[in-house]
């Protein structure tokens, strides 16, 4: 689960990238960059909430 | 004042200031790494303080070795910018060619020897703050190990983005935004980057044991040296006006008439986070709390890298506010909730403090676009940045095991590593958890 989240974050970096390319326009590129970053903290959380199952599951 | 006019040329008074500035720098890597240690635990406390050396030594001779060349800040006699491609019709500068091995260090523009001086002071600090959060149970081979990783390719891979004229810095002239990302004291490449690292290393060695019982609250280890704590907030303070300072003239070509102001923001900044945190930790807890005052102080410090060389002093004090406000609710929020046991705090005080500043300094930057630079250039940090430290380190703790085993962290990594503790005239008492 870990992982899973760690690898959503990239996607989320590309998606910001990508606003940059996209978009001239400069509303839609910053909400397409704060979409981005949404995704990133998203990925952020899982990969949070993964390191928490995984420690609880270790505990004698 | 406008950030990064174009580069002027350097006076030879500019030159020998800038050069003053930066050997006052390391004061501040010396107050960190106080403060890291007067948190950490005494039985702990030599091999935590001989870490940060023998991390700052690595650092220094692997960003020679291999981390200057990818930086590219020495274009050497190639005079190359880096490794570019294009795409969208934008060239994109991803990575640095500098020369190897510093060669011809000294017959290089005098505004590049002055970077590379910043960058390895900058490397240093970076490679440093993960070692803080893994204290008290991660291996001096471990942390050397993590510091030769960050010094050789990431830290390289941030610095050319941001200060290198890598496609970060760049973000102006391909896509009008702003002046392309700001980062004039290091928050994103000193103290985003070694908080996020920080993070890393926590997930890989584990709370330290006895932290985390499985019934009932985490249990609190106080760290063992108020006293390291808060004179390592002082000596961070002389290093920080001066890196702060010296960064704005390196990165962001102030002039002159601009440093007193720097400093003073800077200096407000720390100020108005340590009133913050010791409002909201006098307001939770009762009484102010020393060690969670030092870290506010020291978020205060990381935040005004980003934006101290051009906010205003009022602007300064909400960026040092907010900072001081958020440190000590975050520290409870990773612990308590979310269990990830940091004792030095450099994950809130370096990476989510840094953020912020580089956030503020998009905030009250005065041109337009400036802030979607600093967005994009955050996005960078935590969605590209962050899971390729967390990969490598994971790999290299294949290799070099993060943490000590049970009995190390039992007698206590000084007894465990160096063979002698710290205080060789105190008596140590036994730990109640381990009989």
């Amino acid at each position: 689960m870990k992982y899973a989240g760690l690898l959503v974050m990239p996607a989320g970096f590309f998606l910001a990238l990508a606003a940059l390319v996209l978009f001239p326009d400069p509303a839609r590129r910053t909400l397409f960059v704060m979409c981005g970053l949404a995704v990133e903290l998203m990925g952020l959380a899982v990969a949070v909430r993964g390191h928490m199952l995984a420690r609880g599951a270790r505990l004698p | 004042m406008n950030p990064v006019a174009s580069a002027p040329v350097l006076s030879d008074a500019v030159f020998a200031l800038t050069l003053a500035l930066l050997l006052i720098c390391p004061l501040a890597i010396a107050g960190v790494a106080l403060i890291n240690t007067g948190l950490g635990r005494s039985r702990s406390a030599a091999q935590v303080l001989l870490g940060n050396l023998a991390i700052v030594a690595v650092a220094a001779i692997v960003f020679t070795l291999v981390g200057a060349s990818f930086a590219g800040t020495l274009p050497g006699v190639s005079g190359s910018a880096g490794f570019t491609f294009h795409a969208a019709g934008k060239l994109w500068n991803w990575l640095g060619k500098g020369s190897f091995l510093l060669r011809g260090l000294g017959a290089d523009a005098p505004q590049s020897q002055l970077a590379l001086l910043f960058e390895f002071l900058a490397v240093a600090m970076a490679a440093m703050l993960p070692w803080g959060s893994g204290a008290d149970r991660c291996r001096l081979a471990a942390g050397c190990a993590s510091a030769a990783v960050l010094a050789a390719f990431v830290f390289p891979l941030a610095a050319h983005w941001i200060w290198g004229g890598g496609w970060l810095a760049q973000l102006g002239v391909n896509f009008g935004l702003g002046a392309g990302f700001l980062d004039g004291g290091g928050a994103a490449t000193v103290h985003a980057l070694g908080g996020l690292s920080a993070l890393a290393v926590v997930w890989i060695a584990g709370p330290r044991r006895g932290k985390f019982p499985r019934e009932g609250l985490s249990t609190a280890i106080p760290g063992h040296s108020g006293i390291y704590v808060l004179f390592g907030c002082f000596v961070a303070l002389v290093g920080w006006l001066a890196w702060n300072a010296a960064g704005a003239l390196i990165w962001l070509h102030a002039p002159l008439a601009a440093l007193p102001g720097t400093a003073i923001n800077t200096l407000l900044s720390a100020s108005a986070a340590l009133a913050a945190t010791f409002s909201v930790t006098r307001i939770r807890f009762g009484k102010p709390d020393a060690s969670l005052c030092a870290n506010g102080w020291l978020a205060g410090l990381v935040a005004s890298s980003a934006c101290a060389a051009f906010v205003s002093p009022v602007e300064s004090i909400f960026v040092g506010l907010v900072a001081g406000i958020v440190t000590p609710l975050m520290v409870e929020l990773l612990e308590l909730a979310l269990s990830i046991d940091d004792p030095s705090g450099a994950i809130t005080v370096h990476a989510a403090a840094g953020l912020w500043g580089l956030l503020a300094a998009g905030l009250f930057a005065p041109q337009p676009g400036q802030l979607l630079a600093q967005l994009v250039g955050i996005a960078a940090l935590l969605g590209l940045v962050l899971p390729m430290v967390y990969l490598l380190f994971a790999l290299l703790n294949r290799i070099v095991p993060f943490r000590v085993d049970a009995d190390g962290e039992r007698i206590g990594m000084d007894l465990h590593e160096l063979g002698g503790g710290a205080y060789p005239e105190f008596v140590i008492h036994r730990d109640e958890r381990y009989r």
